[in-house]
């Protein structure tokens, strides 16, 4: 960046044009949702984000968040390394439908899901014989956010992976190393931070994520109700007031990861910087 | 995507591909035959679904389907709503990343924050935070009522709702673009007497044509398809306030299924190209890059 101030014209402009946009879309709206809040009570915020059903909501998407974020770190990771290092038949073809659930309507995707799953589907059916069920469970809910959620680890990784130099890993091999040691020992600590960004991402969108998974999940008060379903569910009741309580509280754990991402992201820059 | 760095590949006598014949090979092959099934069942089976649902009880129902006066006034809400979202995040992103990456100025760290807001927070609470402040209970509302301005359960809604979702696209992707090529060759331009415009145009813009596109095409998709957002304030007016994505959620849940899967395959097919035209950029963009270190 420039440390000569302003040589270059268009300051006023291009700043103006930023200001005003980012303050009519994005801080007018969040200041609105503060001053709703305000005509709330303490005790009703934190008994309308505290109530039986909604805290049963935030397990739900927690847990299934986690878990999806956890399944992608391994295949993500998997599928980035393969990516990048070798080259086979259908490469192209996995790398260019990495991106599929960025590009895919979020509501197509949630149809399409459940089709495959319920206990007619070309995968439901041979694996409700087993006795397993996808669709209208939690393990559907983890379905649909790791096909949603699947872009953010391997797009984190790959470009990690492409500038690591095969030097180090063939050094280990020379040495004597097992393929197992030199991931452990050489490329996991490369890409750590990389896959804990996409881990977050991956985690934090999942919480967030409602189209796709309102479809698979049936639901189920109690059981797989997701907590963005618990906003709309009490929009629709017209309780606005409950509402924007959830919302509060899923707003200040996506804070508090998108806290933890940018640390992450400062201490890479910092050491890659040095 | 692995061999475009040229100037990386050019420097190692070993390219990646060559160097790892020591490798077991047992393991490449099972992590290769992992790989294909999982991008099988997760990516590739749910295309093929909507596909085999929508043509499965043939081509006029399909064509039934598509046609019908809903799904057609659905698909022009859609294009009118991401035409006019992504026009105005696309002026957007350029002047943020143009004063972001050109300038020092207090508070810009807060700027960026603020821009990447939107990724982090989920569509619903996005859309509630639209009807908070444009809404019934809104302090706003008495001064809309006035002067009749519909802008909750409305297409003005809708437009912004998806602009508040996809702010981020275009930005992100061109401020790191520009903050790495630094402003030597604007400062160089500004000394020989040329404009704001001139500068814009002719120096910055075709360096950044191709981040622009791309990142155009990205914004463009997600907002054809956004879904949480767009339906909290939409309020489920049919012929009225339903985007495509919307109007499959009503197909479906009035088990349509046919028609939803229908409807679904013109989106599949739409992602496709957007993928493919991603791919292409990509391709072209790395080409010429390649040209230039040359």
């Amino acid at each position: 960046m420039s440390r000569k101030k302003r040589v270059i014209p268009g300051f006023s402009l291009t700043l103006g044009i930023t200001m005003s946009y980012v303050g009519f879309f994005v801080m007018l709206p969040m200041i609105s949702m503060a001053l709703q809040t305000a005509n709330l009570s303490f005790k009703e915020i934190i008994d309308s984000a505290t109530d039986a059903r909604v805290l049963s909501s935030y397990k739900v998407s927690f847990g299934c968040s986690f878990l999806a974020a956890l399944i992608n770190s391994v295949f993500g990771t998997m599928l980035a390394w393969v990516i990048v290092r070798y080259r086979f038949l259908g490469r192209s073809l996995i790398d260019g439908l990495i991106e599929l659930p960025f590009a895919l309507p979020t509501a197509v995707a949630g149809i399409a899901l459940t089709f495959l799953t319920t206990n007619k589907g070309w995968i439901g059916q041979p694996l409700s014989r087993l006795g397993v069920s996808i669709a209208y469970t939690k393990l559907g809910i983890i379905v649909a956010l790791v096909f949603i959620t699947l872009p953010f680890v391997v797009r984190s990784i790959q470009p990690i992976l492409e500038d690591l130099s095969p030097d180090y890993e063939e050094a280990g091999r020379t040495l004597g190393a097992g393929s197992f040691t030199i991931f452990w020992k050489i490329i996991f600590p490369e890409i750590k931070p990389a896959l804990l960004t996409g881990f977050a991402l991956a985690f934090a969108r999942g919480l967030g994520e409602y189209g796709s998974v309102i479809f698979i999940a049936g639901n189920k008060p109690f059981q797989t109700e997701i907590a963005p379903l618990m906003i709309v569910t009490r929009l629709e009741e017209f309780l606005y007031g409950q509402a924007t309580a959830v919302a509060l509280f899923m707003l200040l754990a996506s804070f508090i990861i998108m806290f933890i991402v940018n640390r992450v992201q400062i201490r890479v820059a910092r050491l890659v910087g040095d | 995507m692995a061999i475009f760095n040229f100037q990386k590949a050019s420097l190692s006598p070993a390219p990646f591909a060559r160097g790892y014949r020591e490798e077991n090979p047992l393991i490449r092959r099972i992590l290769i035959a992992l790989s294909l099934i999982f991008t099988l069942l997760i990516l590739v089976m749910p295309l093929l679904v909507v596909i085999s649902q929508a043509f499965g009880t043939g081509w006029d129902n399909f064509w039934k389907a598509v046609t019908n006066i809903f799904t057609l006034k659905a698909l022009y809400l859609s294009l009118i709503t991401t035409f006019s979202a992504v026009t105005a995040n696309t002026v957007f992103g350029l002047a943020a990343a143009w004063a972001l990456s050109r300038y020092n100025f207090k508070g810009q760290g807060f700027l960026i924050t603020m821009i990447d807001l939107p990724f982090a927070i989920s569509p619903i609470i996005a859309g509630l935070i639209f009807i908070l402040t444009y809404g019934r209970l809104g302090w706003m509302n008495s001064f809309l009522q006035e002067h009749q301005i519909k802008i909750v359960f409305a297409t003005p809604g809708l437009i912004m709702a998806t602009i508040f979702v996809t702010i981020p696209f275009v930005a992100r992707e061109l401020i790191p673009v520009l903050v790495a090529r630094g402003s030597d060759e604007e400062q160089a331009a500004v000394l020989m007497g040329a404009g704001f415009l001139t500068i814009f145009w002719r120096v910055t813009l075709p360096h950044i044509k191709w981040a622009l596109i791309y990142s155009v095409i990205l914004c463009a998709a997600r907002a054809m398809g956004e879904f949480g957002a767009v339906s909290v304030v939409s309020g489920h007016l049919r012929g009225k306030t339903n985007t495509l994505p919307l109007h499959i959620e009503i197909l479906y849940n009035e088990h349509h299924y046919n028609d939803a899967f229908a409807v679904s395959a013109i989106l599949v097919i739409t992602s496709v190209v957007i993928l493919t035209a991603r791919s292409v950029v990509e391709h072209i963009s790395k080409r010429e890059e390649r040209s230039n270190v040359r």
